[in-house]
């Protein structure tokens, strides 16, 4: 649509001119919006843009400290989430909202349990519950399950039913298909086009271009708290886009590949026969020379995570054997993983809970997997420790005020960089990624991406897991593609392209229909 | 899965609780000298009834993710109150009752509002107001001794048709009218939520503080009952230290029997009851099978020890040991 006809309409929602700041930092500054009713409206930006605030303060989790929000004309600052909600705000947030140990249906009927004699209709919030279940096209998941015995993707989709059951007027979805299945995010899609026809206006965050660009209506830029340019979708290319996001050239995300001439007869560094365990993963045989990068691929939840938890010696009861240089071995937890000779490092999904211990200082969390490397007799050697973490700061660019800040204040891209950072200090040889670059902004991936080249070519033997297709091929030198614990499909060089990716993710042949642009 | 899976699924650690206690309750019961009789039962009735209304006053609080060291403090508070004002005819009788709850709501309500709007630490704030609460049972009653409005105490301690111990039945009357409804209730819901994750409560809006007050008030309403029927067993008022400590503790094992978590946002008072009766039971097992005095306190320890491990069993089955943690 045309740039006159988005201004024409009068839209539903209106945010003028407002501003947030935490400390002496400004996270939104002077931000202008308007969201219609009936449209896709997707925010572009990347992290630490203004994006989060921006929904916060829409979602009443936080007040704006100038400026102002107006719904339907009205005044619409709210004071908490339940304000909001009451005026039809809806919020599917990136971090789940949902209640660990209370029931699906206990769940979706939160905010607003329907009572008969001032007590909870059990019966009745049931109805709601399956009705919600059904409109976000998830009728698999029973309403008594408990929300903590769901895997993420099947909580990511109670998380839209719950947004569903509330009758928004405004739904804003925040990074919502991140944990999700290809064929869930199937289904999403089709939600919610069908919330656009009936005329909901849809705030959509998200930082998967090809998303954006199925779904998306107007687009809204963000950077550094301000909104930078809105346009209908479609009108700019994809590197414009990009380019509006990170504010310079966007080129060459990935570093070239290096060709590497194979030793001839000497063992791989890691090596898979056969691996099972229990029902979730199946006959896995693969291996990883030195300096190779390996990518795993294929949709989420299909072993990839329990496969890299396995070889870290996470998981009890395996079957099959690993070898390192040829040798088999066996190990027992990630204590011994990451002793030579396996000298073995992991980087997990989430750092939050796996990665990082958040209150606890940037030194701190540095050292806390190479301590056995800067002490000595159970004392740490300070100096020994200092030019380490140096060493490390300098090659990952971490940006901090401070060694001794904790690192829950760095932002998002940095805390990853410092999980990263932690586990390098061992010097590892085999290196795990488990989604390494999730709600990671672009400029941080691509400084992890030649940082990922960079120690395959000093020699360390990678694997990769994605969920971002982009990255695989990137990347990777191969692709194992895993379904229902298995590797279904082993591509490498030119034939790993998102058409391949696709089609053996979802165990087809090839000739899928690839997403749109 | 059928429904019946889900229901025993939602209902395991209350299970779990029932089944612990009848285990025990029957090894002590086959090995008393007179069996399984009216007289057995009342007396075992009468011995865990207090401990089960302290440790629903705990659970309550446990469910918000919270601990109250003041529970068995509340209970003294209440007792030493009892032995002054329940007593004489029907109507004065009755409003020292009336006082003598609305005293144990009240502590729960300083509990509760220090904890939600004074944002201490529940451990802290409780052990403070703890001490307060035995502070001015101590007051009351220097000394042991005062009285109740005995044919009440009778009528509430004794046995309905000559089988059934009525403190049991005044027990079952506190869940249906207390507890059921609270767990039904917004209020009830919001308990549970602020438990098991604070923020995620918040960000659906759900009322937390309403919630965690209404839990903590209630606390203190069962813990006063506690103290009430203390009085009705005892006849008299008696601050003590030793015994108001103990309660607090035993309350926190029968929580944990009872399949209620101590990370929040898990179990039922119900569950608790069971847990007491079974703590109850530790100590009974060892006078049916004639242990000497001496041994007693270190092979309850024992005893205790072995039925809080059932609890952790399912561990052992873990295969990703990533769930150890969760």
């Amino acid at each position: 649509m045309a740039m006159s006809e988005i201004q024409a309409t009068s839209p539903l929602f209106r945010m003028e001119g407002v501003s947030k700041r935490y400390g002496g930092v400004r996270a939104l500054e002077n931000a202008h919006l308007a969201v219609e009713a009936g449209r896709i409206h997707a925010i572009l930006g990347e992290n630490g843009a203004g994006k989060s605030t921006l929904i916060k303060i829409m979602a009443g989790v936080v007040a704006p400290d100038e400026g102002r929000m107006l719904l339907d004309g009205q005044d619409a600052t709210f004071r908490s989430p339940a304000g909001a909600s009451a005026a039809g705000i809806a919020c599917v947030f990136q971090e789940l909202s949902l209640i660990p140990d209370l029931s699906v249906a206990d769940n979706i009927a939160i905010a607003n349990p329907p009572r008969r004699f001032g007590l909870i209709d059990r019966r009745a919030q049931r109805a709601i519950a399956e009705e919600a279940l059904a409109r976000a096209g998830a009728e698999d998941i029973h309403p008594r399950t408990l929300v903590k015995d769901l895997p993420l993707s099947r909580r990511q989709m109670v998380e839209i039913a719950k947004a569903l059951a509330s009758g928004p007027r405004i739904l804003i979805l925040d990074e919502a298909t991140s944990a999700l299945t290809a064929g869930d995010v199937a289904k999403v899609f089709a939600v919610l086009k069908g919330l656009r026809s009936e005329g909901l206006a849809l705030l959509y965050i998200s930082h998967r271009m090809h998303e954006i660009a199925e779904l998306a209506d107007t687009c809204t830029v963000f950077r550094n708290g301000r909104n930078v340019a809105s346009f209908s979708a479609g009108s700019r290319t994809n590197s414009e886009v990009v380019e509006m996001m990170i504010g310079r050239e966007y080129s060459n995300i990935f570093p070239p590949r290096q060709k590497r001439a194979i030793e001839q007869g000497r063992a791989p560094v890691l090596e898979c026969r056969s691996l099972g365990w229990s029902d979730r993963l199946r006959d896995i045989s693969f291996s990883v020379g030195e300096g190779e990068v390996v990518g795993l691929g294929g949709l989420e939840g299909q072993g990839q995570r329990l496969l890299l938890l396995a070889l870290f010696g996470v998981l009890r009861g395996m079957t099959g054997s690993v070898l390192i240089d040829g040798a088999p071995v066996a190990i027992s937890d990630p204590a011994a993983a990451r002793k030579p000779p396996h000298c073995m490092a992991l980087i997990p999904e989430d750092r939050k809970t796996e990665g990082l211990m958040l209150p606890m200082t940037v030194r701190e969390n540095l050292s806390f997997a190479a301590l056995d490397r800067v002490s000595r007799g159970g004392v740490i050697d300070r100096a020994k420790e200092e030019q380490l973490i140096d060493e490390m700061l300098r090659l990952l660019e971490i940006k901090t005020a401070g060694l001794d800040v904790p690192v829950g204040a760095l932002s998002g891209g940095n805390q990853q960089k410092v999980v990263i950072a932690k586990w390098l200090m061992r010097k590892p040889r085999i290196i795990l990624l488990n989604d390494p670059t999730r709600g990671i902004d672009v400029g941080t991936k691509q400084e992890l991406y030649r940082l990922l080249r960079q120690l395959a070519e000093t020699g360390a033997a990678i694997v990769f897991y994605s969920t971002d297709y982009d990255e695989l091929i990137g990347c990777c030198d191969r692709v194992l593609v895993l379904y229902d614990g298995r590797i279904v499909r082993e591509l490498e060089g030119d034939e790993i392209s998102e058409r391949a990716l696709i089609a053996s993710a979802l165990n087809v042949e090839a000739g899928h229909e690839g997403t749109a642009a | 899965m059928s429904e019946w899976r889900y229901w025993l699924n939602e209902q395991r650690g209350t299970l779990t609780g029932l089944a612990i206690f009848l285990v025990m309750f029957s090894v002590y019961v086959a090995n008393h000298p007179a069996g399984f009789t009216a007289n057995v039962v009342h007396t075992a009735a009468n011995k865990g009834v207090l401990l089960a209304f302290v440790a629903m006053a705990q659970a309550l609080v446990v469910i918000t993710a919270g601990i109250d060291l003041s529970v068995g403090m509340i209970l003294v508070l209440t007792n030493c109150l009892a032995s002054w004002i329940v007593v004489g005819a029907a109507v004065p009788t009755t409003l020292g009752v009336v006082a003598v709850l609305a005293t144990g709501t009240i502590c729960g309500a300083i509990n509760g509002a220090l904890v939600i709007y004074g944002r201490l630490q529940p451990i802290v704030a409780t052990i403070a107001t703890g001490a307060v609460y035995f502070g001015l049972g101590l007051l009351l009653r220097p000394f042991p001794g005062g009285s109740v409005n005995e044919d009440l105490a009778d009528a509430l301690t004794g046995r309905l048709f000559g089988v059934i111990p009525s403190s049991l039945v005044a027990l079952a009357a506190v869940v249906l009218i207390i507890w059921l409804p609270f767990r039904k209730s917004v209020a009830g819901r919001a308990a549970f939520a602020a438990g098991s994750s604070e923020p995620a409560a918040f960000m659906s809006g759900v009322p937390i503080r309403r919630g965690k007050f209404a839990a903590y008030l209630l606390s203190g309403l069962l813990a006063g009952m506690g103290g009430l029927f203390l009085t009705f067993f005892t006849y008299t008022g008696e601050a003590a230290y030793a015994s108001g400590s103990a309660y607090t503790l035993w309350s926190i094992a029968a929580v944990v029997l009872g399949g209620v978590s101590l990370y929040g946002g898990r179990g039922s008072a119900v569950g608790a009851i069971f847990g007491a009766f079974a703590a109850r039971t530790t100590g009974d097992m060892l006078f049916a099978f004639d242990v000497d005095p001496l041994w007693q306190p270190l092979l309850q320890g024992i005893v205790l020890m072995i039925a809080v491990s059932i609890g952790s069993l399912a561990l052992l089955r873990v295969r990703n040991r990533l769930d150890w943690f969760q």
